[in-house]
C-alpha cells in the first residue's frame, strides 16, 4: 500500500506550512513532508519567543486537514508524482519507508549555511551560525559561555541578539563584508516597514556587542575542543579566547530535489514564473531555494504555489504582484554578503575541505574541477554528498558543482529495495 | 531549558545523563562531554550545520548506527553511542 495526496508539500518551514495550509483550505487531500521532529523549519524552530506570524501558521496549520509527515525525509523521486521516503528517529530502532504519491508537488526545501574552510575549522565547538543556534534550541546550555559570532549575513546578528538573550557571552560579532556595503543595505531594508522592525529589534539587542565588519576568523585553536580564534580585520590579527564558535557565510539554497526532478537551474537557485511553477509540469517551488529572501517572501511564495497548484489562479497573480515588489530586497542581500575575495586565502594546505573524507585544501587546488576531485580524491563523496564542501569548492577553486543523483541522503538498503511499501498512517502527529 | 525538569533519563556511552524534553540527542552528546564522531583521519567531531545536513553528529541510538543526532529528540532510556566507544570495541571505523 502506498500513500497518496492531491499535493504534497515538502519542507515545514515558513513557506512549505503556508503552501499546505493554503492548499489544505482549498479542499485538497495535502501532505507535508519534513525532515525535523517538529514544523517550522530552521527559523520557526520550537522555542519561547517565535514571532506572531509563526503563531499565526502554526495554528492554521494545526486547525488544519494537512496529514503531517514530520520527521521524513525524501531520498528518491522516480517520477514527479512519486516521491520515496525515509523515517528514522529514537523511537523506531528499524527505519520506516514509504512511497508517496502526488497529483502536484510544492518544493519548500529551504537552505543551509555555506560554510568557508579555515584552520581549525573542524575542532568540535566550531559550528554554523545558524547551527550553534539550532543546538542550544535543541538544549545545549550557553549561558555564561564565550561565543564568537562570524561570517556574513543578517542571520549573524540575529543568532547573537539570540544567543545574548540566553546570556551568552558575545565576544565579537565578525562581518566580512564592509561597512559601506552593509550602509547601502541598510539604506534598502529602511524602506520595508516590516524589515525595519526587525532592524530596530537587533539594535536594540545589540548596543555593547562588538560588531566588527570587513573582519573574519583566519583560525581556531583547541584541543579536543575550541579555545580561541584568531581574527583579522584590515592589516589587523588578534586573539580572542572563545569556547564556541558560531560562523556561517550566508546561506546557499537547497536545490537537490528539484534537481532530482530536473527543474531547471538558473544561478544557483530553481527557476519558476510568477506563480512559483517550474520548468517541471505540476512541480511548484516555493521559498529560499528561489531566492534567499527571508520569511515574509517565503510566506508570500507558500501562498502563491499553493494557490496556482489548487487552480485559483487569479489570487494567486495578486500574491505574485505583492512578491514581485520584493524581489529588490532579494538582490539587495545578494549583495551586501558578497564573500571578498580575500576569503579564498583562508585555508592553509593541509586544513580540511571535506570534513567527511578528510580531504585538505592541497589535495584538491590541484584538480581542475569538482567532477575530476571527485574521482581522485573521494571528495564530496562521504555522507552529506557535498552539500557542506560543494559551496566552499565553488567559491575557493571556481568549481561549478553539481552532481545530483538518487539517494538524495545515504538510506538504509531495506529502504533502497523496498517497493510499494508503505506503514503510514492516514495521519500522523507530530 | 534551564528552568525545566530533567525528566528525561537517558544514556551516553553508559553514562547516564538526565535532559529537559524538547532536547536533541545531539545536545545530550555534548552536555555529557562527548563529541560525536571520529572523522576518517582521527580528528574528533562535534555537530557543525545542527539542521541534518553535514552528518556530524551521527552516533549509534539503541543499536542502529548512523543517525543523525541533532534531528532527534532524547527519548527515555535510549542508549546513545559514539565513535569514542565503538572503535574501543572494534566497531564502526578505522581510522
Amino acid at each position: 500500500m502506498r500513500s497518496s495526496f492531491d499535493i504534497l508539500v515538502v519542507g515545514a518551514g515558513p513557506a512549505g506550512i503556508a503552501a499546505a495550509v493554503i492548499a489544505a483550505e482549498a479542499g485538497r487531500h495535502v501532505g507535508l513532508v519534513d525532515d525535523n521532529p517538529a514544523p517550522g523549519g530552521q527559523i520557526w524552530r520550537s522555542a519561547a519567543h517565535l514571532p506572531p506570524a509563526a503563531h499565526v501558521w502554526q495554528t492554521r496549520l494545526d486547525a488544519s486537514s494537512v496529514v503531517r509527515l514530520q520527521g521524513w525525509r525524501i531520498f528518491d523521486c522516480p517520477e514527479p508524482n512519486l516521491v520515496r521516503a525515509e523515517r528514522t528517529g529514537a523511537a523506531s530502532s528499524a527505519n520506516d519507508h514509504a512511497e508517496i504519491g502526488c497529483g502536484s508537488l510544492i518544493l519548500a526545501t529551504g537552505a543551509r549555511e555555506r560554510f568557508l574552510p579555515f584552520p581549525g575549522w573542524t575542532l568540535p565547538n566550531v559550528m554554523g551560525a545558524g547551527g550553534l543556534d539550532a543546538m542550544v534550541r535543541g538544549g545545549l546550555p550557553i549561558a555564561g559561555k564565550r561565543v564568537v559570532v562570524a561570517g556574513t549575513g543578517p542571520l549573524l546578528l540575529a543568532v547573537a541578539a539570540h544567543l545574548a538573550e540566553r546570556q551568552a557571552i558575545i565576544v565579537a560579532i565578525c562581518e566580512q563584508a564592509p561597512l559601506t556595503r552593509l550602509a547601502r543595505f541598510a539604506a534598502h531594508i529602511l524602506t520595508e516597514p516590516a524589515k525595519l522592525w526587525q532592524g530596530v529589534q537587533f539594535r536594540q539587542a545589540i548596543p555593547g556587542f562588538p560588531y566588527r565588519t570587513g573582519c573574519w576568523p583566519v583560525a581556531a585553536y583547541g584541543g579536543d575542543r575550541l579555545q580561541s580564534v584568531t581574527l583579522r580585520q584590515g592589516a589587523k590579527q588578534w586573539s580572542v579566547d572563545s569556547e564556541y564558535l558560531a560562523c556561517g557565510f550566508h546561506l546557499v539554497p537547497n536545490t537537490e530535489l528539484p534537481e532530482l526532478l530536473g527543474c531547471r537551474i538558473e544561478d544557483g537557485f530553481v527557476a519558476t514564473d510568477d506563480l512559483m511553477q517550474t520548468s517541471v509540469p505540476n512541480v511548484y517551488c516555493a521559498g529560499e531555494p528561489t531566492g534567499i529572501g527571508g520569511v515574509e517572501l517565503s510566506l508570500l511564495e507558500g501562498q502563491t504555489a499553493a494557490l496556482a497548484a489548487s487552480g485559483q489562479v487569479e489570487n494567486a497573480r495578486s500574491l505574485a504582484t505583492q512578491r514581485r515588489r520584493r524581489l529588490g530586497f532579494v538582490r539587495a542581500l545578494d549583495q551586501a554578503c558578497a564573500l571578498d575575495p580575500q576569503l579564498r586565502q583562508l585555508p592553509a594546505e593541509d586544513t580540511i575541505v571535506c570534513r567527511c573524507e578528510d580531504i585538505r585544501h592541497s589535495g584538491l587546488s590541484e584538480h581542475g574541477s569538482w567532477r575530476n576531485a571527485k574521482l581522485h580524491t573521494r571528495c564530496g563523496m562521504g555522507p552529506c554528498q557535498g552539500r557542506i564542501c560543494g559551496a566552499a569548492a565553488e567559491f575557493l577553486y571556481g568549481w561549478r558543482v553539481s552532481s545530483v543523483r538518487p539517494p538524495l541522503f545515504p538510506v538504509s538498503v531495506s529502504s533502497l529495495v523496498s517497493a510499494n511499501s508503505s506503514p503510514l498512517n492516514s495521519k500522523e502527529t507530530p | 531549558m534551564s528552568d525545566q525538569a530533567r525528566s528525561i533519563s537517558l544514556t551516553v556511552n553508559d553514562q547516564s545523563v538526565a535532559v529537559a524534553p524538547g532536547t536533541t540527542v545531539a545536545a545530550a552528546v555534548l552536555l555529557a562531554g562527548h563529541v560525536t564522531r571520529t572523522s576518517v583521519s582521527g580528528e574528533p567531531r562535534a555537530p557543525l550545520c545542527g539542521m541534518g545536513i553535514c552528518f556530524e553528529c551521527r552516533v549509534t541510538i539503541d543499536g542502529v548506527p548512523h543517525q543523525r543526532s541533532c534531528q532527534i529528540l532524547c527519548a527515555p532510556g535510549i542508549h546513545v553511542t559514539t565513535d569514542e566507544v565503538s572503535q574501543r570495541s572494534g566497531g564502526l571505523r578505522t581510522p
